[in-house]
């Protein structure tokens, strides 16, 4: 019983799949099989040629040799075909499953960029598991068994040895190449880091070694760590270089006894040139399977990745029974709010990792924002204020305290439903290789060109959209898109989509001070009477907001207007300060 | 390539040897297995048959053996270069790179050469020998046999090269849409927290499934191009096989060729075609690895811009008095860059005085930190320190009477000890520890669950940025015998507790030096005895700092 229209098509995705892998497996054996019966026919045809029958006895065999011979190239390129296609469609539904698990927000994990690539990587593993790995190993156990099976029919004790060589090459061979690769990988890992470790702060700390008279120790260092690593790696070859030249000498030992067998047990000229022909050949797609048992270990380690990614459970939980979306204007209270990062977390700019685990990243913040209130989050950095806004997205789970919209808890309604109440300028703003016009339309896809407009204006991005047309591809290298330029943008997607509840993220970060001024002054008439609340580090203009929060630690240290703020010693009269100093006199 | 050093070259040596002497060997495998199966040889031939194949299988671990040490041999001594490359880059020069690319492509970019080194070169060896020698042998044992396999061995190149144009020409003509599609999934993975916080996560799962159809089928439209390379070559192999073995059956039963020779023959031909077509396999399973050979030659490549040697002089205050600096109408511009960072700015900064420079991002304090150290030399004018031009100082003795302490100082993957005793290798735990107590480090490093031996780095303690600061400032005092400070302050605010330990610590470490700080606070401009405003790449403003603040602001917190 099938259940969704989606689960429907998956279930009909996955019979065709199954349909599909079968006629890449038989492409291949085919492909093989070809190969196998071309040298067996020509082998027949030759040996029984020198005992000069009558050319009718060898018409067949003619036939047989040009048909194998013209077929095996077809069959060598329809496998080739169905395999690889087969392996973009099972690397497309890895991608798929992949996606859908990770829609839910996450703890961010350690290693960001890094760590998504690879994982992204990692999917091309169900790929090359497919067409390095087990299409081969399949091609290879059909040829065999069928060289076996004939090996049956002429000779069976030459069939058993033919037997017994074909598994220590395919099985044997290929177990003990990837199980010394694991082992080997095992060691290697560490040598590879290292060097990483060691090349990175050769690149990173440049100036930190060079202003210390220490680049020179740096770069012994990352030479040792190289030499370390090559040491290693020439041992690993070794071993590698070993299981393939075993394979050779198998195959060898294999047709030589069963020559002797045959020889031995009185089979004819045609019988032996078959049997020792096919049994060399039947080696050929089983040979390479040692290289296959290789590259296994790291390919499974891969899906093994992605496994625990999928398994990883989401940051928050969603209610059973969701409660309907609040509407008119909404009130958000938030009380005594307390928010831990999980230990593998790297959550806020820059968290006290060492007292993450102890100290919480908010620690009893409250805040209310009624209906066209106005708020602003300022801190040092590590106060906790992305986290803050996190919360009220929807994407971090608080420990204690609460977040209601109009009286709802929010953890009793959906969060993506949160999220259409309370969203707008994230802390890592993402521009995708798409147009302009797509990139900014994600957060409006039923807006027109106006409303476009319009919030390009209002981001102060429309002289740089103007240069460039809304059809330019953005985001194929990072140069395309200034810092600058991707904030805005970024700002731009948030006031199109007009959440009730604004959420802005440091909007006049990256801008030269110039601009930086302008879009603060442009944003606060642009919000004003629409509920906001925005984490910034510039104080200019913020008379016009209705309450300033300064959080330290976790904790709301000061609290009230501008003129409050600054007639009272503290953080915010000393960043004020600081401020009027930067700035050209 | 010249970097083959002759340990390398001769690893290459063997390795081919071997990999040409086992493809011969298929030569005399052929020869005796012919015999033995035709009765002109007795049993007693398998023997040798087996020796032959033991044989090949030594010389193919003697290839993979050595054919490895080459491969590393080769990609440890660009390895080596390139290291050497970087520090001698110098820090303004490397940030001019993507250093995510550089790290990558010293690990995981040079192990891309493997294929090329261990599997293609052989190959090619082999495939200008074997077939060779296939031939000959042929001619002398059948001449029908021989003409047939000589001409049809010339197409296989001929038709790999037709049919590889013709994939090279619909691969760049699907390269945009195949890149494009190719990165889709990564671009909208790292995309995803913006996507969840517009509401269309959900929506580009169906996206994905699209695109990557799309993109399948993009890729079989090339492959089933490329893949027609595959079908020529063993089209070819397979035909002349049939048309080698046919003719050779009928002349048996005519009875003018003998069975040895006829096995001979059907055991050759095909060993003549098989070198090339692995030769086209590796060929294509190699071209990421030139790739990544090319970005490092491209490294390698002696710049127009490398660094001026650094003089011999030492400065002549040097140990009676902290230096004066004196800036003469400096000009200067980044590698790569046309714009000028700085433009004559003149200046000077007597010894033992305190400047702060002050200003907006980007208008150009940071470099004229990286003139003072000698990192960026200007284009025009000079920087003189007690008054001999820089470039005729020993830039390292110069270097090692600063202390230095960046706006995000990098923190090595070594311990916290060995970090504050960058500068000062020698230096006890003890000197560590004092220096770690006047930086104000000591309260958090006791802290660590090692304590100084905890390891930095991603395995490590991940450090605040006011902490990593705080260790840079140990750096700063651990080394002896400084006599100036270059200080960068974070523009990024830290929590209140680190910024005024770090004022604390850098009202310290400017007793007694000639100090140049680029400064974002009041509490740290309070400082200076000078503060100089930098604004477009120029000095605007440059007043003593009683004048600048009226002397009003308390400053008995800020440590002096």
């Amino acid at each position: 019983m099938t259940h969704t229209p989606q689960e429907r098509v998956a279930a009909r995705r996955e019979r065709r799949m199954g349909v599909r892998l079968a006629y890449a497996v038989l492409a291949g054996a085919a492909a093989e099989l070809t190969g196998l019966g071309l040298i067996a026919t020509a082998a027949w045809l030759i040996t029984r040629a020198a005992e000069q029958p009558p050319l009718a006895a060898l018409s067949v065999a003619i036939v047989a040799v040009r048909a194998f011979a013209t077929s095996r190239g077809v069959f060598r390129y329809a496998e080739r075909l169905t395999g690889h296609d087969v392996a973009l469609r099972a690397q497309a539904t890895t991608r798929e499953r992949l996606y859908e698990s990770l829609i839910p927000p996450h703890t961010p994990r350690q290693g960001g960029a890094d760590l998504l690539s690879r994982m992204v990587d990692d999917t091309e593993a169900v790929q090359d598991l497919l067409v390095r790995c087990l299409l081969p190993a399949a091609a290879a156990l059909i040829t065999s068994v069928a060289a076996v099976a004939i090996g049956l029919g002429v000779l069976p004790s030459a069939a058993l040895v033919l037997f017994a060589g074909l598994a220590v090459a395919g099985v044997l061979l290929p177990a003990g190449t990837a199980a010394a690769t694991r082992r080997w990988s095992a060691r290697i890992a560490p040598a590879r880091a290292a060097l990483a470790a060691r090349t990175a702060d050769l690149v990173h700390g440049a100036a930190d070694l060079a202003a210390y008279g220490a680049g020179d120790r740096a770069l012994r260092s990352a030479l040792d760590a190289d030499d370390q690593l090559a040491a290693l790696e020439r041992r690993q070859a070794r071993v590698h270089a070993a299981a393939l030249s075993f394979g050779v000498l198998t195959q060898g030992l294999t047709v030589a006894a069963i020559v002797l067998l045959a020889q031995n047990a009185g089979v004819d000229t045609v019988g032996t040139a078959v049997l020792a022909l096919m049994s060399l050949v039947a080696f050929e797609p089983v040979l390479p399977l040692a290289a296959a048992g290789e590259r296994l270990a790291g390919i499974l380690a891969a899906v093994r990745r992605l496994r625990d990614v999928r398994a990883t459970p989401p940051a928050i939980t969603e209610p059973a029974a969701p409660a309907p979306l609040p509407r008119g204007p909404l009130t958000v209270e938030v009380r005594d709010l307390v928010v831990r990062h999980a230990p593998r977390d790297s959550g806020d700019a820059a968290p006290e990792a060492t007292d993450s685990m102890t100290r919480p990243a908010l620690d009893g913040v409250s805040l209310t924002l009624t209906p066209g209130k106005r708020v602003v989050l300022v801190g040092p950095s590590g106060a906790g204020k992305s986290t803050l806004l996190a919360t009220l997205m929807r994407l971090v789970e608080p420990e204690g305290g609460t977040i209601t919209v109009n009286g709802v808890d929010v953890r009793d309604l959906r969060s993506d439903d949160v999220r259409t109440l309370m969203t707008g300028l994230t802390q890592d703003p993402y521009v995708f290789q798409a147009t302009l016009r797509d990139n900014l339309r994600l957060a409006g896809p039923d807006a027109d060109d106006e409303e476009l407009a319009r919030a390009v204006r209002q981001a102060r991005l429309d002289a740089w959209v103007e240069s460039v047309g809304w059809d330019a591809e953005l985001g194929e290298d990072a140069r395309t898109v200034s810092g600058g330029q991707l904030q805005r943008l970024a700002l731009a997607r948030a006031l199109l989509y007009d959440p009730p509840i604004l959420l802005l993220d440091e909007p006049a970060e990256a801008l030269d001070e110039a601009t930086a001024d302008e879009l603060m002054a442009d944003l606060l008439d642009a919000t004003h009477g629409r509920t906001t609340l925005m984490v910034t580090h510039r104080l200019r203009g913020l008379e016009q907001v209705d309450e300033i929060i300064v959080l330290e630690g976790g904790k709301v240290i000061q609290r009230g207007t501008h003129e409050e703020l600054v007639n009272r010693p503290g953080y915010y009269r000393d960043l004020w300060e600081s401020e009027a100093l930067t700035r050209s006199a | 390539m010249r970097l083959l050093r002759a340990t390398v070259r001769a690893h290459l040596a063997v390795a081919v040897g071997a990999a040409v002497l086992a493809g011969l060997l298929v030569l005399v495998q052929a020869e005796l297995l012919a015999g033995v199966l035709s009765g002109r040889f007795t049993a007693a031939a398998l023997g040798w048959l087996v020796l032959v194949f033991a044989l090949r299988g030594l010389l193919g671990w003697v290839q993979g053996l050595y054919g490895g040490r080459m491969a590393t041999g080769l990609k440890s001594a660009l390895r080596h270069r390139l290291l050497e490359r970087f520090g001698a880059l110098g820090p303004v020069r490397l940030a001019g790179h993507r250093s995510g690319e550089l790290v990558t492509l010293v690990g995981r970019g040079l192990d891309r050469l493997d294929p090329y080194l261990t599997g293609y070169l052989p190959a090619v060896a082999v495939a200008g020998v074997v077939p060779l020698a296939v031939l000959i042998r042929l001619f002398a044992a059948d001449l029908g046999s021989a003409v047939i396999v000589l001409v049809t061995l010339p197409l296989i190149p001929v038709f790999g090269a037709l049919v590889g144009m013709h994939t090279k020409a619909v691969t760049e003509r699907q390269f945009h849409a195949l890149s494009r599609l190719g990165g889709h999934f990564l671009d909208v993975v790292r995309g995803l927290p913006t996507l969840r916080a517009f509401g269309r996560a959900r929506h580009q799962a169906t996206v994905v499934r699209a695109v990557a159809d799309a993109h399948r089928g993009a890729t079989m439209r090339t492959l089933r191009v490329a893949f027609l390379s595959a079908l020529v070559l063993e089209l070819c192999a397979s035909l002349s096989l049939a048309l080698v073995a046919v003719p050779i059956g009928l002349r048996l039963l005519g009875g003018t060729l003998d069975l040895s020779t006829a096995l001979l023959v059907l055991l050759l031909a095909p060993e003549a075609y098989l070198p090339l077509r692995v030769m086209g396999t590796r060929f294509h399973a190699s071209m990421e690895g030139v790739a990544a050979a090319d970005a490092a030659f491209a490294l390698l490549k002696p710049a127009a811009d490398a660094p001026s040697p650094s003089g011999g002089l030492r400065r002549p205050g040097r140990g009676a008095r902290p230096p004066e600096i004196r800036l003469e109408r400096v000009t200067a511009s980044y590698p790569g860059r046309d714009d000028a960072a700085v433009e004559d700015v003149s200046l000077v900064i007597a010894p033992g005085e305190r400047v702060a420079l002050v200003g907006e991002s980007g208008g150009g304090k940071t470099t004229l930190l990286n003139l003072i150290l000698g990192f960026l030399s200007p284009g025009d004018g000079r920087v003189l320190v007690d008054g001999v031009d820089l470039r005729e100082l020993d830039l390292e003795a110069w270097r090692a009477e600063t202390a230095f302490v960046a706006q995000r100082p990098h923190l090595f993957a070594v311990s916290i000890a060995d970090n504050i005793r960058l500068g000062a290798p020698g230096a006890s735990l003890d000197e560590v520890r004092r220096a770690a107590r006047q930086a104000h480090a000591e309260e958090f490093v006791a802290a660590l669950p090692e304590g100084y031996a905890t390891q930095v780095g991603e395995r490590g303690a991940n450090l605040s940025a006011g902490q990593r600061q705080r260790i840079a400032l140990a750096r700063a005092f651990c080394r002896p015998d400084t006599s100036l400070l270059v200080l960068d302050e974070p523009t990024a605010r830290l929590d209140g507790r680190s910024e005024a330990a770090i004022v604390a610590a850098t009202a310290e470490l400017s007793k007694g030096r000639t100090a140049v700080i680029v400064a974002h606070r009041p509490a740290m401009i309070d400082l200076a005895d000078r503060v100089v405003r930098i604004h477009e790449g120029r000095v605007v403003a440059d007043t003593p700092r009683r004048e600048l603040t009226g002397g009003k602001r308390p400053s008995a917190e800020d440590g002096r």
